[in-house]
């Protein structure tokens, strides 16, 4: 037991799948009552960490500790100060909603009274009342990631493992689910949370791990994370490629800290700057007084994607459709916005 | 929000912590009680789903019993509906597998396994409740097909005196028995299986397995090879015990499966479970490498 606001610690854990090693001395340090994001591309050993975290599987080598508790040795007490929601909704979908409440509630031994009254509060808590005498295979993705969580919150866990919670939901269902979260924090509980949505990380997490070939390569709050891409930047995008000094002119005039850069496949030009708004009148005030035709220009803030590229030089797998135009990391150092 | 956010999740901790002041194996028993429970609300809110498990025996009934009937001959002589009435009960529990196998593949796609391991319940019970319900399931099935067998003439003999009905229980004893030993082939199946997709492909085994036994006609009057087979099929040992203690023409020849077909009716589940059972489970702890 630590007793320093940690309510999960993970030091040098090891798992191996035969040749592949899934986790390869992963560390992780959780802090009680925060959103602490897991973030990797697909294969980085975000699942199998929450797998051994959550007592799922073995771990081959290190330590894990959750809510003081030992993964390995007392596997069963951290059961009951633990809630899980896995990549699927891991729900009975010919159960209704309430069963499958009043079922979980007396497998985690609350006794049939107590798992009734826990099911009605947390159907009314999630939201979910109206839909509780109807069948589970029919509600909506977003509802059954309610009902999923709602299962996962019986006990009123101290730690929440949510492994990639709004996989497949539409932009709607995920808004609910972030709201749901966001809520179960508010109301005190700890959230691991493994993503591969920036985006996620981004409206959740306060503190962020990056995870890639099962290591630990780097664990920060969001802006520090940020900074170490650099500030803001300035972005033009250019019709024609006879243009492109023409905008490297233009940004290298407000550029701060770092090198104007052009992708010329993209027609594109881009450059570190300090004052924004200045900046990108000054870029557009240049170009039109030349005649130059404008694609697009705008700021663009780094996100945790241009992070992660920075960090092992490989984009993550999957983007959000809204994804920011990306540019390629900065060559130059960036002074820390 | 650390100080009174904390302090917020222990007040709702303590008022949901699970009872620890029973033992294990009380919760072990309650555990397997309320899996069980889960798995008869299924027919509950479905009940049609058990006619559709029952849909190809009853069919087959059907097929055999009306079409091709009376151009079926039992050796030995005696009437063929009688003679494959205890054959339908026993692919009704032959194909009892399936089900199993189809909720752990699915309950172990859809995570809903890994949830049962997550939480501080037994995890035997996840395997054993299943069994359970799966019995109770086949009693019930059982049921409903001696019920139509009875609605097509079918008559079996109790017997009379301090005998009576002791072979009709011993009959369904021997046919549960094969369903119990089948429970550990369906779990095994269910978690080896990737995915519910497959799971209809396990007809393909099913389907050959009932028709290359004694249910349907002896196995003296198919092809030698096909017949030897037949005659150590444990169905078709299953079939021709029960026959005998329905009173059914057995149809039997001299065989030896033939002439000890009660023996192997009880050898042979038990030595299925005594096979299948350690592979479901290590399947099942195989979950947690």
């Amino acid at each position: 037991m630590s007793g320093d606001g940690y309510v999960v610690e993970a030091e040098g854990l090891e798992k191996r799948y035969g040749d592949k090693r899934a986790l390869d001395g992963f560390d992780l340090a959780v802090r009680e009552g925060t959103v602490h994001g897991l973030l990797g591309p697909n294969g980085a050993g975000k699942t199998t960490a929450v797998r051994i975290l959550s007592t799922l599987v073995r771990l081959d080598g290190g330590r894990a500790t959750v809510a003081g508790l030992d993964v390995a040795r007392q596997p069963r007490q951290v059961r009951s100060r633990i809630g899980l929601t896995g990549q699927y909704a891991a729900i009975d979908e010919i159960l209704t909603g309430r069963q499958n409440l009043e079922m979980f509630g007396r497998l985690f031994h609350l006794g049939r009274k107590r798992a009734k009254l826990r099911a009605a509060q947390l159907l009314r808590q999630f939201d979910l009342e109206a839909a509780a005498d109807k069948g589970a295979g029919g509600y909506s993705g977003g509802m059954r990631r309610r009902l999923d969580l709602a299962a996962s919150m019986i006990l009123a866990p101290a730690v929440l493992f949510l492994d990639e919670p709004t996989t497949g939901l539409d932009p709607r269902s995920r808004g609910e689910v972030w709201e749901a979260v966001r809520q179960l924090v508010a109301d005190g509980t700890t959230v691991l949370l493994t993503t591969q949505y920036l985006e996620e990380a981004d409206r959740l997490a306060s503190r962020i791990t990056v995870i890639d070939q099962g290591r630990a390569i780097a664990d920060d709050t969001l802006d520090g994370l940020k900074n170490r891409v650099g500030g803001d930047r300035v972005e033009v995008v250019v019709r024609e490629p006879a243009h492109i000094p023409y905008a490297l002119q233009a940004v290298a005039r407000v550029a701060h800290g770092g090198q104007p850069e052009a992708d010329m496949g993209e027609l594109r030009v881009h450059a570190p700057v300090v004052d924004r708004v200045g900046s990108l009148s000054e870029v557009a005030r240049y170009l039109q007084h030349y005649g130059i035709p404008v694609e697009d220009i705008g700021l663009r803030r780094p996100s945790l994607d241009d992070v992660f590229l920075r960090l092992t030089g490989r984009r993550t797998e999957e983007e959000p459709a809204d994804q920011e135009p990306e540019f390629e990391a900065p060559a130059a150092e960036g002074a820390a916005a | 929000m650390s100080g009174g956010a904390s302090t917020a999740s222990e007040a709702t901790g303590r008022t949901y912590r699970r009872r620890p002041q029973h033992g294990r194996l009380f919760w072990t028993v309650a555990d397997c009680w309320n899996v069980v429970r889960r798995g008869l609300t299924h027919y509950r809110r479905q009940p049609v789903s058990i006619l559709w498990q029952l849909g190809f025996p009853i069919l087959s009934v059907l097929l055999y019993g009306y079409v091709f009937g009376k151009a079926m001959r039992v050796p030995g002589g005696g009437d063929y509906k009688a003679f494959l009435m205890p054959g339908m009960f026993v692919m009704t529990v032959a194909m009892g597998f399936v089900s199993t196998a189809t909720i752990f593949v699915n309950d172990a796609k859809k995570g809903v396994i890994d949830r049962f391991r997550s939480m501080p319940m037994a995890p035997s019970a996840v395997v054993a409740g299943r069994g359970a319900t799966d019995l109770i399931v086949a009693c019930a099935e059982l049921g409903i097909m001696m019920a139509t067998a009875y609605g097509m003439g079918w008559r079996p003999e109790f017997g009379s005196g301090p005998d009576f009905g002791v072979g009709f229980v011993k009959a369904v004893a021997l046919l549960l028995a094969l369903r119990f030993a089948l429970i550990w082939v369906g779990v095994w199946l269910g978690l080896l299986l990737p995915g519910p997709e497959q799971v209809g492909g396990l007809f393909a085994i099913v389907f050959p397995l009932t028709m290359i036994s004694s249910i349907y006609v002896s196995p003296q009057q198919m092809p030698h090879w096909l017949g030897q087979a037949a005659l150590w099929n444990p169905l078709s040992s299953t079939a021709g015990a029960t026959r005998a203690l329905f009173g059914a023409p057995t149809g039997q020849g001299t065989s030896w499966p033939e002439q000890h077909a009660l023996l192997l009716a009880g050898a042979w589940p038990a030595a299925l479970t005594l096979l299948f059972l350690p592979l479901a489970v290590r399947r099942f702890r195989r979950l947690s490498r």
